[in-house]
């Protein structure tokens, strides 16, 4: 099978060849960080151009068509856009946190892409308590969200902002329950041997109806989480005209858009990570030959392409339904998908324990 | 007056909503209250796009005047027109033409149509789902079409004249209106698939802004807003203008009174509207478009006044003629001024959101409102 595995190390035997062990650890940081930068500044182009075409095809308009082929160019020319413009500073506003809170949300994004395998061995940092790496570092952002919302005098931002802090601590919950029943499943928070466990099945197959009902929980929670549409009360255009950063312009804004859209690949990584195989093939129990055959597919590309699947869901979400009302949101959570993943959680265990799954 | 309600403590956050804000659908500031998320006072001001039309109307002949009404409820154009030229008719005791009332029957059936379409997909828009307001968009265009091939406009028409309407229809206008009702019957099914059925839709416009029948009646509201509260109202089948009276069609009335009443009103109007085109177009009458009139119209010494309904409830046309070739006086009765008047008393006590989704059921066009 393809693998990515070979490259990073044979960049790993070369440069502790070439320089003393502590040299060798700074250049592979120094490599990992323009990595993650250039990968985030990619994920950028690609998701919002994305977007722009799911929206146009879901809405019957043509979208961008005019800059580059197919209006392939458009983000960048978006970007030049954002870069030129002037980043204000409204009067009266707390300069200091108020510039801060785009980098706080923009370094909550890359430092949770540290435990992702984009492919086969291709993983920055394979710590043994991934999961929960992931949980723990995710719910920062909102502190960066509160932040720009308080800082900004502004009403408007301050409604964002304390509506964003109650969805997304809320909703956390559920996330994190469904992303325990996997790992009741597994028996490791180690995410590459989540992947290595899915080696004869996804969990979504293997697990049967909890890791269904889960999968469907951590999908609508992580929506909320990111403040995607049906659950973008933080922005909520029609209300709030922009919530959170109403007051953000320029390369600021620019920083919060790009953390959201890092932010939805991440949250559909994770998802595709625990409950459909991240980057392992389509395995069918004992089916070796058409087991043999999936592998022919390299592992970027099943990964990439789960993901990419799961956004492309999120993002029909945002572009058919309605928006929920403050109280409706909280109502969901805590009344309906808490007890439900709870519930789930016990299912998961005694499955797990008697071992029911496939 | 609201001492109870609408007391305001220390806390309190006060926040202006317009006058440039995507939800008030123009010019509107509503300075409103709010305690948490939830709504205690809501306050339209008014007056960013006033122009005083009824003053001008003062000094406009009587053929000229209609022109402005045009520039009121620019969504209803032709209704607005229509109601003016009915009481300058009233004046000079002109009869019209059979196919004159036809044409002006099918021509405000048609800008209902539009305005509807219009108003359910700004409404989607206004709880959050900005694709349903494309698909209305696509179908409206159909309609704006028609009339642009007819009147030689798609928005401020100014087709009806004293006597009449200006000229004849335009010989593709009965195959494109029948292409259109095969269209729409289709598309109308799938608003109600993509919207009505939507349960956060459902949630979020059911038990919302509620207003009773004896408050809808006492805040003078019209049109489908008050018909949804279960107030009779139509003035089409009140006072019947034109050949509405040998129409069959139904007057839409709902009983709860809330958001989702109001919608599912519009919603079955669009309905009653299609069906109206649909018996009419087939059986225009041949003859004039026009009745002979005077060159310079005069009006003799008294006071006027005509009804319609448009797409938003009652307009009302009341001139005070000296007997000349001006009006003394003219004043509009336009149904979203007292629509918006309930909006605070409908929002109190609901969060903020609602605020949008009820502003969205009122169906406000400020110009109307703010004249």
């Amino acid at each position: 099978m393809f693998s990515l595995e070979s490259i990073t190390n044979s960049i790993h035997t070369w440069l502790n060849n070439t320089f003393n062990p502590t040299l060798a650890l700074i250049f592979e940081f120094v490599i990992v960080g323009i990595s993650v930068i250039t990968l985030f500044a990619v994920l950028g182009l690609i998701l919002v151009f994305m977007e722009r075409k799911v929206s146009a095809y879901m809405q019957i308009r043509l979208g961008p068509n005019r800059v580059g082929f197919k209006g392939i160019l458009q983000t960048l020319a978006d970007t030049l856009k954002l870069a030129v413009k002037e980043g204000l500073t409204p009067d009266g506003a707390d300069k200091f946190l108020f510039n801060l809170a785009p980098f706080v949300v923009m370094i909550v994004a890359m430092l949770i892409l540290a435990p992702i395998p984009f492919a086969k061995g291709f993983q920055i940092w394979d710590i043994n308590i991934g999961v929960l790496y992931v949980s723990a570092v995710s719910s920062v952002s909102v502190i960066g969200i509160l932040m720009a919302g308080w800082a900004s005098n502004n009403k408007y931002s301050l409604l964002g902002a304390m509506r964003s802090g109650a969805q997304i601590v809320s909703y956390e919950l559920s996330a994190g329950l469904s992303i325990i029943s996997i790992v009741v499943l597994t028996g490791s928070l180690q995410i590459s041997q989540i992947v290595a466990s899915q080696e004869n099945g996804w969990w979504i197959f293997k697990g049967h109806i909890p890791a269904i009902i889960s999968f469907v929980i951590f999908i609508i929670a992580v929506t909320a989480e990111t403040n995607r549409a049906p659950f973008d009360l933080a922005e909520a255009e029609s209300e709030l005209t922009a919530g959170f950063h109403t007051e953000y312009s320029g390369m600021k804004f620019a920083l919060f858009f790009l953390a959201e859209y890092v932010n939805i690949f991440i949250v559909c990584s994770i998802g595709a990570i625990l409950f459909l195989g991240g980057w392992m093939p389509l395995h069918i129990g004992s089916w070796q030959g058409f087991n043999h055959v999936m592998d022919y597919i390299p592992s970027s590309v099943w990964f990439f392409a789960k993901v990419f699947f799961l956004i492309f869901v999120i993002m029909w979400f945002r572009w058919t339904f309605p928006r929920l009302r403050i109280d409706q949101l909280l109502n969901l959570e805590w009344k309906y998908l808490l007890p439900i993943s709870m519930v789930n959680l016990l299912l998961m265990t005694l499955i797990a324990i008697m071992g029911w799954h496939f | 007056m609201f001492e109870e309600v609408g007391t305001t403590t220390e806390g309190d956050l006060m926040i202006n909503v317009g006058p440039q804000h995507p939800s008030t659908h123009g010019v509107l500031h509503l300075v409103i209250t709010l305690r948490g998320e939830t709504i205690i006072k809501v306050e339209p001001h008014l007056g960013y796009i006033h122009r005083s039309i009824e003053k001008m109307c003062e000094s406009l002949s009587y053929r000229q005047f209609i022109y402005v009404t045009s520039r009121m409820d620019y969504l209803s154009s032709h209704i607005n027109n229509h109601g003016c030229a009915l009481c300058v008719e009233k004046g000079l005791q002109i009869e019209i033409p059979e196919r004159a009332k036809v044409i002006r029957v099918l021509m405000d059936e048609l800008t209902r149509l539009a305005s509807h379409q219009l108003w359910w997909g700004a409404m989607a828009m206004d709880v959050g789902a900005l694709t349903p307001f494309f698909h209305a968009f696509r179908e409206r265009e159909t309609i704006n079409e028609i009339m642009e091939e007819t009147c030689g406009a798609r928005l401020t028409m100014n087709y009806m004249v004293p006597g009449g309407v200006m000229y004849d229809l335009h010989p593709n206008f009965q195959k494109r209106v029948k292409d259109f009702i095969t269209l729409f019957k289709s598309k109308i099914d799938e608003y109600d698939e993509m919207v009505t059925g939507n349960v956060i839709f459902q949630n979020r416009m059911k038990d919302v802004g509620f207003i009773s029948k004896e408050d809808a009646i006492s805040y003078g509201c019209t049109g489908p807003t008050a018909r949804a509260s279960d107030v009779s109202c139509d003035i089409r089948k009140l006072f019947p203008y034109e050949v509405y009276d040998k129409l069959d069609f139904h007057e839409i009335t709902a009983t709860d009174g809330d958001c989702f009443a109001r919608y599912m009103v519009r919603v079955q109007e669009m309905r009653q509207s299609l069906s109206i085109v649909e018996q009419l177009i087939d059986i225009i009458p041949e003859g004039d478009f026009q009745a002979k009139t005077k060159a310079v119209l005069k009006l003799p010494k008294g006071e006027f006044y005509s009804r319609v309904e448009t797409a938003r409830g009652e307009f009302g046309v009341y001139i005070i003629s000296e007997g000349g070739t001006t009006p003394y006086r003219i004043k509009f009765r336009s149904p979203g001024f007292s629509n918006l008047s309930a909006l605070d008393h409908m929002a109190r006590g609901h969060k903020i959101g609602d605020l949008v989704a009820i502003m969205g059921t009122l169906d406000l066009v400020i110009p109307d409102i703010d004249r």
